[in-house]
């Protein structure tokens, strides 16, 4: 099971439509992503937080069809 | 339902009664992932002692854990009773020396290496 670079980051603008999201296919095999998010959402969150609302906007998928997902989040500076 | 229970409270005491808890696949002799590796190693690194429970010999503490913590992944660590993060979020802290000092506030021995992982 894999999931493409476009149906995460839909998911992702979805759950933050403000959101700044970069992502990378880390090995090319459609399994291995790192995401870096950055919203207005996340300021005053903690990391644990912030990573947590990633989730719910994946909706399921990270540890399911997502199995590595390196997130990095931030409030914008 | 009943053994779901069961599972969160085994779960809770495993938090309760050890400083510093790391829910991993593998043990820290032998991980089984390279996530769980890394923190382990981190760990390693300080000098931290700490419990490593490995989620492969029970599928319902992997899957207790995560519904335990509303996190999807493993690792998972614990210090203190407080969930402090993954994989991502333990390195990121390590890289800054955040996690030393949250060790330290929290009166858990360490060393004051600060190596990147």
């Amino acid at each position: 099971m894999a999931m493409a670079v476009t149906e995460i980051e839909r998911l992702i603008r979805e759950g933050f439509p403000d959101a700044q999201v970069s992502i990378e296919d880390l090995a090319g095999d459609g399994d291995h992503y790192a995401a870096t998010v950055v919203s207005e959402a996340f300021r005053g969150k903690s990391r644990v937080q912030q990573h947590q609302m990633v989730y719910d906007a994946l909706k399921g998928q990270m540890g399911g069809a997502l199995h590595a997902l390196a997130l990095k989040t931030s409030a914008p500076s | 339902m009943t053994q779901a229970q069961d599972v969160q409270d085994w779960i809770g005491k495993q938090i309760a009664g050890n400083e510093v808890v790391l829910f991993m696949k593998g043990t820290k002799a032998m991980p089984q992932c390279g996530f769980s590796m890394q923190v382990a190693q981190m760990l390693n690194q300080l000098g931290v002692a700490f419990k490593d429970i490995n989620v492969l010999e029970d599928l319902g503490v992997r899957d207790g854990i995560k519904a335990y913590s509303n996190w999807p992944t493993i690792p998972q660590l614990y210090v203190k009773g407080e969930f402090v993060g993954g994989c991502d979020i333990v390195r990121e802290m390590f890289q800054a020396g955040e996690l030393q000092d949250l060790l330290t506030q929290k009166g858990i021995a360490h060393n004051a290496q600060t190596l990147t992982a």
